[in-house]
């Protein structure tokens, strides 16, 4: 049986203490006419070596390939002692620490995880983490929407990740909360005040504002950021952390700084793994502390006065507040920020530094080398962080299979999500790639398009 | 000391850093960043060692027995954890087109049929990442069944009072109003108080069963009839579900939507906090309303199901489809156990529960629900303990941890005074459920000859109680340099 540990003789002696005959005997109280519960489609154990096989052949079906696919989700190199270490039985089998004094590990980690992104984001406060990117987006409104009282209003750009903007209109659609979305400018890529003005008219509880856009694209964060505080609202920043290793932090962007900055943590040491688990973190300035949702760790002392840390500001949560909770969240993604704490304190500020700015340099190099070729050229004229919009002169769908069939995953075919953008192709480059690599990408799309004549 | 103090101006993790220079750079010089990073500059066996100790600071299930109520602390195998972490597995982009993820899909879509007959539910989609985002899911597609016929009027969801914290949250988050219901003196709901509450109005009722006091809701057949008829839907936590696994579907009890959290039944790790998974079954007529991604397998191939083959779904809740690691985790857990293993889960769970019960009830604690079956799990209240002696659960709870082991649940359910609710699991052996009764048997003579050692417990730990009233009042949430 497997984990089972119980013999015969144990069994004998537990039902002979508890007073019954058999183990049936202790599900008597279930109705009788609902134990139908035979399960068919449920096949015979495996051994370990079995199951082993299995999944070894499987993962070896899938392979391995050169991926220039971005769209939210990066490859970067992770320190071999980042996995190592969140691994640890005791860190990877350990509870929410709602026991403070037998969960100091996991306490102190998260407070300097919330140390580490309140400066990154250039806030002042962090919770201990959502479930992704997409639904902090989400919390992050429901919050600004609290936090203003009169407009259930949320203003979001068109150049906010697609699956983001879904996930963001599922999650508040139950709660009469109208998300408008704002155009940008099909030149520059771009969110220009002149997009914003007509939707200004009217009260809105916030602006998202993403940093870089989905196209890779750097907004003009301190304009649109001072346009919505001049009209008493809230701004959301969605930021890729690593980027912030180069770029402005939320929390410096125009005269006040964004109220609450949300993102995706995955670049920060977790694999891509199709899609998570994954993290998504939030910061917010001081003031909206007790409107943010999730876990919060705060430093305090014992009865000898030694510091230590504990789960904080609970009354904001679901197990204390029930109906009345800032959010209905429960577990978060612990483990995950266990990994990027750890993913932070081995890079270092120079680490991350190094690894955004060759981000960044292999974007340019790949953008550069891609449009040497005949009838590829960059969608938009504005700068970007290490992805690339790429107009090419196929079909993008042909054009990745040809790719494909070569080991490489040429990026994302940007017209699936936006149907005016005719074989346009989201490219991203991180340090991960080599220039025999980028060479390699660039050859071989020349040679595909030299087929096409 | 914090990895902070470990930090030395100039100090570099040089095995880290690229061997080439980042010479192109193109980024107006408005939008760069000129403030410094807090973030440690520690060499990388610094990082190591500081990492670790703090991971000694933690109890687990590695560690210690846990025997934490509703939160199903099973042992976490190892070979899910190796196996969901494959090189190939880790490095498969989200976005990445199906024919080269055909291992990975294959797994997703065996787990998801292998749930669907667990749960004795017509459809299943593994997306939702914690069970909070489960019942969210689920409470939307109770709304959007509604919707979709005009029946607008259904404002309410009725909760029984002792339901997780979630469940009215959640029925919050979708809008609609909480009617929460009280529970019998045999731990039942109330049967006069639900039939009070549904009526026209009710959109559905969220239900965990065996409940969180430990005990089957042997009404259940007549409750889904009530709500029924009224109109509403009957709502599955799945919370509890390690109890009764291969012993009774959920569809069967007339279910028509549930969430079952990996990370407790499928014993994916808690993660000190997460990551969970939290798939949700639907019945017949809540099918067309099955959040995307999931995962179909025609003429040999599998491939997504998106809003284009599921047009009605209520959608997308997370960017690509849920802890897609959690889920691998789970598969290989399902694999190992296989159809006589997944029985005998809620087998062992059910013995290991009724019997700690019943040998803490002869060490003279007392039972919440002496005249019932424990599930997975059951109540001991500390109630008389606590008039007659001053000493509460909570005190009990830290002199467990002084004795090596994880406290109990407290203080939930709020409706029982001064509570433990405890789950031993299926995975602990007969010698660690009898070292624990000899600690709760010892902790019950320090109550009676010093309970002001017991009131200021934990004595053995690394730090003594901690006082979250400052915490909570002079909030400290991050470091200064």
């Amino acid at each position: 049986m497997p984990f089972i540990p119980h013999t015969e003789e144990d069994v004998k002696e537990m039902l002979a203490s508890i007073g019954a005959s058999s183990i049936e005997e202790l599900f008597d109280e279930i109705p009788p006419d609902l134990k139908t519960g035979a399960l068919t489609c449920v096949p015979p154990g495996m051994s370990e070596m079995e199951i082993s096989r299995l999944m070894l052949e499987r993962a070896q079906a899938d392979g391995f390939y050169l991926s220039f696919i971005g769209a939210g989700a990066y490859e970067h190199h992770i320190p071999a002692a980042v996995w190592q270490i969140t691994t640890r039985g005791e860190f990877y089998s350990s509870y929410t620490p709602y026991q403070a004094e037998a969960s100091q590990g996991t306490l102190q980690l998260l407070y300097e995880y919330q140390t580490m992104m309140a400066s990154l984001t250039g806030m002042d406060v962090s919770n201990a983490s959502l479930y992704d990117g997409a639904t902090a987006l989400a919390e992050a409104a429901l919050m600004a929407v609290r936090q203003h009282k009169t407009s259930r209003r949320i203003l979001v750009p068109r150049t906010v990740h697609p699956a983001y903007r879904k996930v963001l209109s599922a999650i508040v659609r139950n709660q009469d909360i109208e998300v408008v979305e704002i155009p940008f400018c099909p030149e520059s890529g771009q969110v220009l005040l002149e997009h914003l003005e007509p939707f200004g008219q009217e009260d809105f509880a916030a602006l998202v504002i993403p940093q870089p856009n989905f196209f890779g694209v750097l907004e003009q964060v301190d304009a649109m950021t001072d346009w919505a505080h001049a009209k008493h609202s809230s701004v959301i920043a969605v930021v890729n952390p690593m980027s912030l290793a180069m770029l402005v932090p939320p929390g410096e962007w125009g005269t006040q700084g964004a109220d609450i900055a949300v993102g995706e943590g995955q670049p920060l040491g977790i694999p891509l793994s199709s899609g998570g688990p994954y993290f998504g973190f939030m910061t917010c300035k001081h003031d909206l502390v007790r409107q943010m949702p999730g876990r919060i760790i705060g430093r305090t002392v014992d009865l000898d006065n030694k510091p230590g840390f504990v789960l904080t500001l609970q009354a904001r949560e679901q197990h204390i507040r029930r109906s009345k909770a800032t959010s209905n969240i429960c577990t978060n993604q612990g483990l995950m920020v266990t990994a990027a704490t750890i993913y932070m304190s081995l890079l270092g500020p120079e680490g991350l530094r190094q690894v955004a700015a060759q981000s960044h340099a292999n974007m340019l190099q790949l953008a550069e080398q891609l449009e040497q070729l005949p009838g590829v050229k960059r969608v938009y004229s504005g700068p970007c962080f290490h992805e690339v919009a790429l107009t090419l002169p196929r079909p993008v769908n042909e054009i990745l299979q040809a790719l494909k069939e070569q080991g490489i995953l040429g990026g994302l075919n940007l017209q699936e999500h936006y149907p005016e953008l005719e074989n346009a192709l989201l490219v991203c480059a991180t340090e991960t790639k080599t220039a025999d690599d980028l060479n390699k990408y660039s050859e071989m799309l020349g040679k595909i398009l030299k087929k096409y004549g | 000391m914090l990895i902070f103090e470990h930090s030395r101006p100039g100090r570099r993790n040089r095995s880290q850093f690229s061997t080439t220079t980042a010479e192109k750079k193109n980024i107006p010089q408005n939008l760069l960043r000129k403030s410094p990073m807090l973030l440690p500059e520690a060499s990388e066996m610094d990082v190591v060692r500081h990492y670790t100790r703090l991971s000694q600071k933690n109890f687990s299930i590695d560690t210690e027995f846990y025997p934490l109520g509703s939160c199903t602390m099973k042992y976490n195998p190892r070979a899910c954890n190796a196996l969901a972490m494959l090189p190939q597995f880790l490095a498969r982009h989200p976005l990445a087109p199906e024919d080269t993820g055909q291992g990975f899909l294959a797994c997703m879509y065996e787990l998801q049929e292998i749930l669907k007959d667990v749960t004795g539910m017509a459809g299943v989609s593994l997306t939702p990442m914690a069970g909070a985002q489960g019942e969210l899911i689920g409470v939307m597609m109770i709304r959007a069944y509604h919707e979709a016929r005009g029946d607008k009027n259904r404002t309410e969801i009725i909760v029984p009072d002792a339901a997780h914290g979630t469940n009215p949250a959640t029925a919050v988050m979708c809008g609609y109003k909480v009617v929460e219901i009280a529970t019998d003196k045999e731990g039942n709901v109330d049967m006069a108080a639900l039939k009070a509450a549904v009526g026209p109005q009710t959109a559905g009722l969220m239900l965990t069963n065996p409940s969180t006091l430990g005990v089957f809701e042997k009404n259940v057949s007549e409750m889904s009839r009530i709500v029924h008829d009224a109109g509403g839907l009957l709502y599955y936590d799945g919370a509890n579900l390690n109890a009764v696994l291969g012993k009774v579907k959920p569809g069967d009890m007339g279910f028509d939507v549930i969430h079952i959290n990996l990370h407790k039944t499928f014993s994916t790790p808690h993660g000190g906090g997460g990551p969970g998974a939290a798939p949700v079954g639907v019945a017949e007529r809540l099918l067309p309303y099955l959040p995307v991604p999931m995962v179909a397998h025609e003429r040999g191939v599998y491939r997504w199901l998106t809003e284009k083959d599921v047009p009605h779904t209520i959608g997308r809740l997370s960017a690509h489809m849920g802890n897609a690691g959690v889920l691998l985790r789970a598969y290989v857990y399902v694999r190992l156990l296989g159809v006589k293993g997944m029985n005998r889960v809620s087998e062992y769970a059910t013995l290991n529960a009724n019997y700690l019960m019943a040998e803490l009830s002869k060490a003279g604690f007392e039972i919440a629900f002496p005249t019932r079956r424990a599930s997975h799990e059951f109540i001991v209240t500390l109630k008389d303990i606590k008039e007659k002696t001053g000493v509460t659960a909570m005190n009990l709870a830290k002199r467990l941890l002084d004795k090596g082991y994880h406290a109990p649940t407290t203080y939930f359910p709020i409706l029982i005074p001064e509570c433990l609710l405890i789950e031993p699991a299926e995975t602990e052996s007969k010698e660690t459920l009898d070292a624990f009764t000899a600690a709760m048997k010892e902790i019950l003579v320090e109550i009676q000859e010093q309970p002001d050692m017991v009131k200021s417990a934990p004595h053995d730990m690394p730090l003594r109680k901690l006082d979250d009233v400052k915490a909570a009042r002079e909030l400290d949430l991050t470091w200064k340099p």
